[in-house]
């Protein structure tokens, strides 16, 4: 058993295939140096609390995964890039040319941050996915910095406000009119935009980044960002630029073999690959149809989704290797999201992405921390909730407008 | 078996309480409360509980 990929979702599935019964060789190969750590906190506490020297093995070290004990023989190849997989002849090749073989496949390479086209300047530019990404960025973090994030969604709004705790000056630039549109939609967006400039980070909204301006040529600084140019002709000074536009899938090392790679990894419900009884995806790269929306595959890039896929991608295997049933009930987890932005604790739950309509449930928009609830509607159905500065102890009640999904949530209430 | 909830690193998620709601739950003020020495058949949900919390401050000590 090869698993490829060593984050959450890599993780998780060593240990359901473990706690499901299969006792074979499990190997996982991961081409970061450091075992599974979690990432949420590196654009919200991890990046705040450490200091400006912290080395990014401490940053793995201190937010490292305890693996279950039943995962503890699982064959760890660290710091290994997969570069090709052969799905005919069963195998992969790492980077320094070893071939590995499988007999069944775990897909769990995750995303990796998209990037502005523009490859010069090159110095001051940073992303937010892992332990080095977060570590360099901390490096270059004073009081009184100039940055510019470039992309308001939530990996952005989080390093926006905590880059500001840090005592950066921070702007943010989002082609679209709100931030975090994709994740809650325009009007709680508004409400999150106004609270993110009332507590003193300046958002430029309707108007994406041109070009990156870099140093005097032949200075020694020249290939170090200056600034940016926006599409409307302005230019904004920044010392740094947080390059958050988005992620792709991690599938490269998939080509030649036929699959539809266009966003991440075609699954069945089962989690298997395209047509493969032995090859299935797990986490951030996984495609799957989720029947509580609909039959529509899609990604989806939330924390939860690593740990739910894995316990149904190792049951898919395994009933595979005994040539045993496949379960009959389908999968169908509630997508659950967290963010923290300036003292603003986000829940949502299911998925706020799709809804046409939101209507607020309890609160005021304008009044974010003292909390609101806001349902999000496909047609005549509740398809998310979002909760903002709610008490946990009442997250169930509203959890639960989801489960009946036909029924509007004003009808629940 | 005995459970352990690192209370300085939580932040009350409630993450656990979905997953096993017989071992965690969360009182009228928003905290975690929860039976740290719960019966050997809880094992499976609080080892889920162990999984889903986003803080990774749960541990389970035999
Ligand atoms: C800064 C940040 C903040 C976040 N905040 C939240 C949040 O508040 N709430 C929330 O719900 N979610 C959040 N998320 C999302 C959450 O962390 C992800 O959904 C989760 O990490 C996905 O896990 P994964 O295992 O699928 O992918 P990953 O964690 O990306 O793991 C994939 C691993 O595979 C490795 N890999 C890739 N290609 C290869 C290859 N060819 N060979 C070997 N190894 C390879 C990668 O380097 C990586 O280590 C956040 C993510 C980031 C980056
Ligand atoms: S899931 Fe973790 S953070 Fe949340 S309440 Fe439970 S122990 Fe606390």
């Amino acid at each position: 058993m090869v698993v490829a990929g060593a984050g959450l979702g890599g993780l998780r599935a060593a240990e359901q295939l473990r706690a499901q019964g299969f006792t074979g060789e499990i190997t996982v190969v991961g081409d970061e140096p450091y075992p599974p750590y979690n990432r949420p906190p590196l654009s919200k506490e991890a990046l705040l609390s450490s200091g400006d020297a912290v080395r990014a093995a401490e940053l793995a070290a201190s937010l490292a995964f305890r693996p279950r004990a039943a995962a503890g023989d699982v064959r760890w190849r660290l710091g290994r890039t997969v570069v090709a997989a052969d799905l005919t002849a069963r195998s992969i090749t790492l980077d320094d040319g070893e071939v590995l073989g499988w007999g069944a496949l775990v897909v769990a390479t995750g995303l990796r941050p998209r990037r502005l086209p523009q490859t010069a300047p090159a110095r001051g530019r940073h992303t937010i996915r892992t332990a080095a990404d977060a570590a360099g960025l901390r490096h270059e973090v004073r009081p009184g910095v100039r940055v510019v994030v470039v992309g308001g969604g939530f990996v952005g709004c989080e390093a926006a406000a905590t880059l500001a705790a840090l005592g950066c000056a921070v702007s943010v630039v989002e082609p679209l009119p709100v931030p975090m549109v994709r994740g809650v939609g325009h009007r709680v967006g508004a409400a999150l935009l106004e609270h993110h400039r009332a507590a003193g980070v300046q958002f430029v909204t309707g108007t994406g980044v041109s070009r990156l301006i870099g140093g005097r040529p032949g200075h020694p600084d020249a290939d170090r960002v200056r600034g940016v140019v926006l599409d409307d002709g302005r230019t904004l000074d920044a010392d740094l630029v947080v390059e958050s536009v988005g992620s792709q899938a991690t599938v490269e090392w998939l080509d030649g073999n036929g699959l539809d790679l266009t966003d991440g990894v075609v699954c069945d419900n089962h989690l298997r690959v395209e047509g493969r009884a032995d090859v299935v995806a797990v986490g951030d790269v996984a495609r799957f149809p989720n029947p509580r929306f609909d039959s529509v595959p899609r990604r989806v890039e939330h924390w939860c989704i690593p740990g739910e896929t894995a316990r149904r991608a190792a049951g898919t295997l395994i009933a595979h290797l005994n040539g045993t049933a496949l379960p009959d009930a389908s999968f169908a987890p509630l997508p659950s999201f967290w963010s923290d932005q300036f003292g603003l604790r986000l829940q949502s739950f299911g998925a706020p992405g799709l809804a046409d309509r939101v209507e607020v449930l309890e609160g005021e928009l304008g009044q974010l921390p003292a909390g609101v609830a806001v349902g999000c509607h496909r047609g005549g159905e509740v398809v998310g909730v979002i909760l903002i500065n709610i008490p946990p102890a009442r997250h169930p009640g509203y959890r639960s407008l989801l489960s009946s999904a036909a029924t509007p949530a004003a009808q629940l209430l | 078996m005995k459970v352990i909830v690192d209370l300085e690193l939580c932040q009350d998620h409630g993450q656990c309480v979905i997953a096993a709601p017989e071992v965690f739950r969360m009182d009228e003020n928003s905290k975690l409360v929860y039976d740290a020495d719960p019966d050997e058949s809880m094992r499976r949900y609080v080892e889920d509980a162990v999984d889903v919390c986003p803080l990774q401050a749960i541990t389970i000590e035999d």
